[in-house]
């Protein structure tokens, strides 16, 4: 009977992401439906000091989730110091205020808390989930992390030591040799081309006046985004916002970052002895707050979606056995946006995988969903949330911030059956075409795949 | 590092096959967990979680593959896939589509001691879950046709998560040295060779001796009530008609080990080396009282998070370690397992970790822990319970192993008394029985071309 140790995860733990995983660091993919559920009454709570925060209050667990997103996150990296922002993110129990690692490691042990923190593409996320009886335990030592964090030198130092032999851990890994190369061939010389964890030698000249600035810059008021779910009032909450956020500095000082349109229309194939052949597509996306949004998001699920039931499913696993994971996700970054569809398949079958891939594609492009198909990505969509969405404190905490970072407002629960039960065919076949009849950017990675075959 | 179970497709957050969270039957603010038995034998959990309009509906088998024929490894798992393919009143996908437009979630995990399928839908699909339910109980029908593309799906799964990982190749290998008699030696998912000969056949004959009501559990978690759930039971699986009954399930068990051995694992695609130590110890069917608890405050304190012993003076002390860490895997019907592992940073050689492990090791097992030690360690077991409570299919897969794996709920409601009442003397105890350098099994996963030094 052993627990699950998820507070304990280490950065170093998140870098061998692999497949789609990449695509989403941080702008997690469009949220699912909001169903009008009886957990979901948010309230909008803004402190004394002006921090505001989304709050669901329920006391069926005597427990109390927070989260919140700084945005800026890793494109904030300066140029040569690439790695900076995710060894930040290892940092917040390593030390904050008058206690040292070690003191701030039992104080949180003690006060019964979990708390974990978090470097996206996009912004620096924290959490901390406690027993509502420790609160003020809990919310005095995620203020000192959050506004006092020491960065000492001995911390500093091994947390970069256990990332760089992360990196190194995978440098010989072809998956991850894959992911970097693809990202480079997507986004160019864009922040997000880069690597989230940095390099060996980039990592070696962050100094901890480097951190402290970079903390100072992107720790504000402006950019912060919080969400809070369980056994706590809204006027209980107003104080301890104030408390952890209400001394950090209305602006923040972020690096601009461009928008970039994804690379398509080329070809990255690396050619390793792997008993699986991976391959993955990228199309044009959609964003956020594109009318067309829905349409498309509609038509990605008929597409690649769901669990059993998409195109690509259906024609790549259930016919032909050609593979066992297989879908496609709209990414939707902040500063760009993808379809992208990934599977593993059987090398000496990759060919005609590819092709059925293809096949499916096109005939999305040319004729769109069919109504039937619409209908049920539709009921699918909009019944679906409540389960991936509200199914803990932790996740409705997450879907507070998220609302709140895409700018959808805290109606959007009530809005967001309308908007979906709202497109047309007419509409899904449009974002067909729109995304699907561009020329793809394709990676391979298997035997034989060599560039120019 | 434990790699026990296999779904249709990845379930995020579900991962560990045998991780136990245990719960108070009468947690605050949460409706009382009750049971019943059918006419037929199927035992029947509620566990009401009126926050969110939404049910999780499980049933386990008490069938995993450690109960397959030798020589036919994969069944179990193989079985789980061809679920799906339909019987005489519902075609192949129908289910699946059925709870994809009403935007449930679905899927399905084989492990050693079990077999379950879910769904997670609102309250109002829930009569048409369990009418499709128990309709596949017995119903199922299978051809050929549908059989020999599954077959294909599934070495893809073993390819995608076996041969395309070292250190999955070398888990399996371990465990087929670690297990020398029991069924645990043989992976979940089957071994390539065995898998390619499974036919519809094998998979009828595994069906058709295990999957019955007297051989299942239902639990059903979330916006229900017991009563509800009872009538509606009554008109589904209470027809489904009992089937033979089931011999105990009497597996080969370890013989007296006697050896130290050694597996080790060079690849290319290994940068950086790490081993991992195992023992065959009890597990909390087979262990004596305390024992099985005493395992688990052990792995805690000895490598449970970055408080633990072997965190702190590998990889913060001295600073040799990337990572370390140790698990128990006691949620078994037989034997289970309990691990170290580690990897160097720097300068240092994989024999350094490996000798310090063991000086940590050591230490416990002839000077004990602390009591504070041992405190800690209650307190962070007895947190997670409450924590537990948060999640609707947590909380069901909690009962479904325990009661599929020889538990029944008087154990889970005993559960934290008897973690409470563990000694230090009792875990020092343990250290120095089961630890035993000279009956354990030591991978090495190596870079191509180096050794261990």
């Amino acid at each position: 009977m052993s627990r699950r140790n998820d507070m304990h995860e280490r950065p170093v733990g998140r870098l061998a992401q692999t497949g789609l995983a990449f695509f989403f660091a941080f702008y997690f993919l469009a949220l699912s439906a909001l169903a009008p559920a009886r957990a979901a009454q948010i309230q909008e709570v803004t402190s004394d000091s002006g921090v505001t925060a989304w709050l669901v209050e329920d006391y069926s667990v005597p427990i109390i989730a927070i989260r919140f997103i700084l945005e800026g996150g890793t494109t904030q990296d300066p140029q040569g110091k690439e790695g900076l922002v995710n060894l930040m993110s290892g940092l917040f129990d390593e030390g904050a205020g008058d206690l040292d690692a070690d003191a701030f490691q039992l104080a949180l042990d003690d006060a019964g808390a979990e708390m974990g923190f978090s470097a996206g593409v996009d912004g620096m996320s924290g959490s901390m989930r406690m027993l509502a009886e420790k609160r003020d335990d809990a919310f005095a030592l995620l203020k000192l992390a959050v506004t006092s964090p020491r960065f000492d030198q001995a911390p500093i130092d091994r947390i970069r030591a256990q990332i760089v032999a992360g990196i190194v851990a995978s440098s010989r890994d072809p998956e991850r040799a894959a992911e970097i190369a693809f990202s480079q061939a997507l986004y160019g010389d864009h922040p997000y081309a880069r690597r989230r964890e940095g390099t060996a030698e980039t990592l070696a000249t962050v100094t901890a006046d480097d951190l402290r600035t970079a903390h100072r810059r992107m720790f504000a008021r402006e950019r912060l985004h919080v969400g809070v779910v369980g056994a706590i009032d809204a006027e209980t909450l107003k104080k301890h916002l104030d408390e952890l956020f209400g001394s950090l500095p209305e602006k923040a000082e972020l690096t601009p970052v461009p928008y970039i349109r994804p690379r398509l229309g080329q070809e990255v194939r690396i050619d390793y002895p792997l008993p699986q052949t991976s391959i993955q597509l990228a199309y044009p996306g959609v964003e956020r707050k594109d009318p067309r949004f829905f349409a498309a998001y509609l038509m990605n699920h008929v597409l690649g979606g769901g669990t059993f039931t998409s195109r690509l499913f259906n024609e790549v696993r259930e016919k032909r056995g050609l593979a066992y994971g297989i879908g496609s996700d709209l990414s939707n970054r902040r500063h760009s946006s993808a379809l992208v569809m990934g599977t593993g398949t059987n090398s000496e079958r990759a060919q005609e995988t590819l092709s059925v891939i293809r096949d499916v594609v096109k005939r999305m492009a040319e004729e769109g969903p069919t109504e039937a198909e619409l209908e049920s990505a539709k009921r699918y969509l909009v019944g679906s949330y409540a389960i991936n969405n509200l199914n803990s404190s932790g996740a409705i905490a997450n879907t507070l911030v998220q609302l709140q970072v895409e700018e959808l407002g805290i109606d959007y629960i009530d809005r967001r059956a309308g908007l979906i039960n709202a497109v047309t065919r007419d509409e899904a076949a449009e974002a067909a075409k729109l995304l699907l009849s561009a020329d793809p950017a394709v990676l391979i990675l298997g035997p034989g795949s060599k560039n120019g075959d | 590092m434990i790699f026990s179970q296999f779904a249709r497709r990845r379930i995020a957050g579900l991962a560990a096959g045998f991780v136990m969270l245990v719960v108070p039957a009468a947690a605050q603010g949460l409706g009382d967990i009750s049971t019943f038995t059918l006419d037929n034998g199927l035992e029947v959990v509620v566990i009401p979680d009126r926050r969110a309009p939404v049910v999780t509906h499980m049933v386990w088998y008490k069938v995993g593959s450690a109960d397959e024929v030798r020589g036919k490894s994969g069944i179990a798992h193989f079985l789980e896939h061809l679920m799906f393919k339909g019987t005489a009143r519902h075609k192949a996908g129908e289910f699946s589509a059925r709870i994809a437009e009403i935007g449930g979630n679905e899927n399905a995990f084989t492990s050693y001691d079990y077999t379950a399928y879910f769904q997670q839908v609102a309250p109002e699909a829930l009569p048409m879950v369990m009418d499709f339910e128990s309709d596949r109980m017995r119903g199922l029908i299978l051809t050929d046709e549908v059989v020999a593309p599954e077959r294909d799906v599934i070495l893809e799964e073993r390819r995608s998560r076996i041969e395309n990982s070292p250190g999955a190749l070398l888990s399996e290998e371990i465990d087929a040295t670690l297990y020398q008699n029991s069924p645990y030696g043989v992976p979940v998912i089957g071994w390539m060779h065995e898998i390619a000969k499974l036919d519809r056949n094998d998979a009828v004959t595994f069906y058709d001796r295990y999957y019955a009501p007297n051989n299942a559990v239902l639990v059903v978690a979330g916006d229900v009530d017991a009563a509800e759930v009872r009538a509606l039971a009554d008109t589904t699986y209470g027809k489904v008609e009992r089937g033979p009954a089931l011999p105990p399930r009497i597996r080969a068990q370890e013989p007296e080990q006697n050896t130290a051995r050694t597996v080790t694992m060079t690849d290319p695609r290994v940068s950086v080396p790490s081993l991992q130590k195992s023992w065959v110890v009890p597990s909390y069917e087979n262990a004596a009282k305390g024992e099985a608890e005493a395992l688990d405050l052990l792995a805690e304190i000895l490598g449970g998070g970055i408080r633990s012993r072997l965190y702190q003076e590998l990889v913060v002390k001295s600073g040799i370690a990337a990572s370390s860490g140790a698990y128990y895997r006691g949620r078994s019907l037989d034997d289970g397992a309990f691990g170290v592992y580690g990897s160097p940073r720097g300068e240092a050689k994989l024999e350094d970790i490996e000798k310090a492990v063991n000086a940590e090791i050591g230490k416990i097992a002839s000077d004990g822990v602390t009591a504070d030690e041992l405190e800690r360690a209650r307190n962070r077991f007895l947190r997670s319970l409450v924590f537990a409570r948060d999640s609707q299919s947590g909380m069901a897969r909690i009962y479904g192993s325990t009661l599929t794996t020889g538990g029944d709920i008087a154990e889970i409601d005993a559960w934290p008394d008897r973690i409470k009442a563990v000694t230090a003397e009792q875990v020092k105890a343990a250290a120095a029985r089961y630890l035993d350098s000279r009956r354990s099994v030591t991978g090495y996963l190596l870079p191509d071309g180096e050794d261990r030094t």
